[in-house]
């Protein structure tokens, strides 16, 4: 059995069919040819998948594609400006060295994203908080947190 | 050396496509209690359910069928006699920030603000949590404490079951496979009713309770202990009330050695294993020691004190800076 679904990928309506097991970061990554979101743990823990489905944090490895059927979904790749522009958390994410080997940061980029939405003044531990389901292998999470804090005063 | 992937998590994860999978996405609570009635499982944020099938324990079953699209599961609602009714697919974030929860049910909010991640709080939701049984789950004590009554709809019509009767062992529940979690109707609170859940854990998020206490404890007008509930998670085949450590508290002033006695008869109940995350011995030693910060907590709360959501940050000391909302 195939679904079709019709997915808004960073403003764009798209439709695919898609067996209903099959999980969004391989429809987003295989079909979409959006490869900004990362496959790492493949079971939730890590967060280097994590997308915006209607403005929600979603770890996309484990959410099926038919699940987002009707949502918006925001990858790394949406949020630059059409240009190219960066967007200021992405800045400072580069200004902060918030970013070493990069295989955590669209991730790590989607969920402060998603904090910074909510709240723009956030506290240090909402920002903990904000990146607890993302994993960084590299940088001590120092720069990272950084970055957040300086993104959301530029705000 | 060669490594052999288990076939299932093989299969999971090659995107093997079963031809017999169906699907569905119905609008309308009669068409999903149709749908469970041939024989389809219900997929609700999935933080369970697809977690579990990408990591091989258990694939996918062939039919499912989306609740995400009925608006009438979703939502906190009052009831008409002071009770307060949760709808099955209300996710966590929707609990820990309704004010009605956080300042009459707080123990609930201490156990939602700290399922998962932010993601996994985003996603999952209240009744994936109760049903999927877990001896471990987060909500469940909270809900045993505030006397909650699970609310199951099939086409044959509604039951409502007691928590204490719905669990009976780990992943297994009283519920048919006919029938649906519609939502969770939680007892009336009062002013002088204070509750917490605490949890044993090594890292603050991302976590699974190694040990937890839910305490709910109502004062009277002496400030002594006329209403007590105690649950412990993670230290039985399934949560479970207390009653021995219920009796403890009963007409004490909830103070330090009430809050003891109550440890006390929790680990003397518990009956934990020895798994990954600790040893039997090390649970049943810590049961004492969170449930006493658990009914140490609620007390606080209890007297009109405040205490931080999730109380288990406030109870193992904090961090700096921690004033903010943490939910």
């Amino acid at each position: 059995m195939s679904i079709e679904i019709t997915l808004t990928v960073n403003g764009m309506a798209e439709t695919h069919s898609v067996h209903p097991h099959r999980n969004l970061v391989s429809v987003l990554r295989d079909e979409c040819g959006l490869t900004g979101t990362k496959e790492g743990c493949d079971d939730c823990e890590c967060g280097a998948c994590m997308v915006l489905v209607d403005g929600s944090p979603v770890n996309s490895c484990s959410y099926l594609a038919v699940q987002a059927d009707g949502k918006r979904v925001t990858t790394v790749e949406g949020l630059a400006a059409p240009d190219g522009t960066l967007s200021p958390l992405q800045q400072a994410f580069l200004s902060c060295g918030g970013v070493q080997c990069g295989f955590c940061t669209p991730g790590m980029l989607i969920s402060a994203t998603a904090l910074l939405a909510q709240t723009s003044s956030p506290t240090d531990d909402e920002i903990r908080t904000a990146v607890s389901g993302n994993l960084c292998r590299c940088t001590g999470y120092t720069g990272i947190l950084d970055a957040i804090r300086l993104a959301a005063e530029a705000i | 050396m060669s490594v052999t992937v288990p076939e299932r998590l093989q299969q999971a994860r090659s995107g093997t496509e079963r031809p017999s999978a169906h699907f569905s996405a119905p609008t309308s609570l009669a068409e999903v209690l149709d749908a469970l009635a041939a024989g389809a499982v219900p997929l609700a944020g999935g933080t369970d359910l697809v977690v579990g099938h990408r990591q091989g324990k258990r694939l996918l079953p062939d039919a499912l069928v989306n609740l995400d699209h009925v608006a009438d599961l979703r939502g906190i609602v009052e009831g008409v006699n002071g009770s307060l009714f949760i709808g099955a697919l209300t996710n966590h974030e929707t609990i820990v920030n309704d004010e009605r929860v956080r300042s009459s049910y707080p123990a609930l909010a201490d156990a939602s603000s700290i399922v998962g991640s932010a993601a996994t709080r985003a996603t999952g939701t209240i009744g994936g949590n109760v049903m999927n049984a877990s001896p471990a789950a987060d909500t469940i004590a909270p809900l045993l404490c505030h006397d909650a009554i699970a609310v199951l709809r099939s086409t044959g019509g509604e039951r409502r079951v007691a928590f204490g009767e719905l669990f009976v062992g780990p992943g297994r529940t009283t519920a048919t496979s006919g029938e649906l979690l519609v939502g969770i109707e939680l007892a009336p609170s009062s002013a002088t009713t204070g509750g917490a859940y605490v949890r044993l854990e090594y890292r603050r998020q991302m976590e699974i309770a190694i040990v937890g206490a839910a305490a709910v404890v109502r004062l009277d007008a002496g400030g002594r202990v006329e209403y007590a509930r105690v649950a412990m998670t993670a230290l039985a085949p399934t949560i479970q009330r207390v009653p021995a450590a219920e009796d403890a508290l009963l007409g004490t002033d909830a103070g330090a050695a009430a809050a003891r006695a109550a440890g006390e008869a929790v680990a003397a109940a518990a009956r934990p294993i020895s798994d990954v995350r600790g040893s039997a011995s090390y649970r049943q030693a810590m049961a004492a020691v969170i449930t006493q910060r658990a009914v140490t907590t609620a007390a606080t709360r209890a007297r009109g004190g405040v205490v931080r959501i999730p109380a288990s940050d406030s109870t193992f000391g904090g961090r700096a800076g921690n004033e903010g909302s943490g939910s």
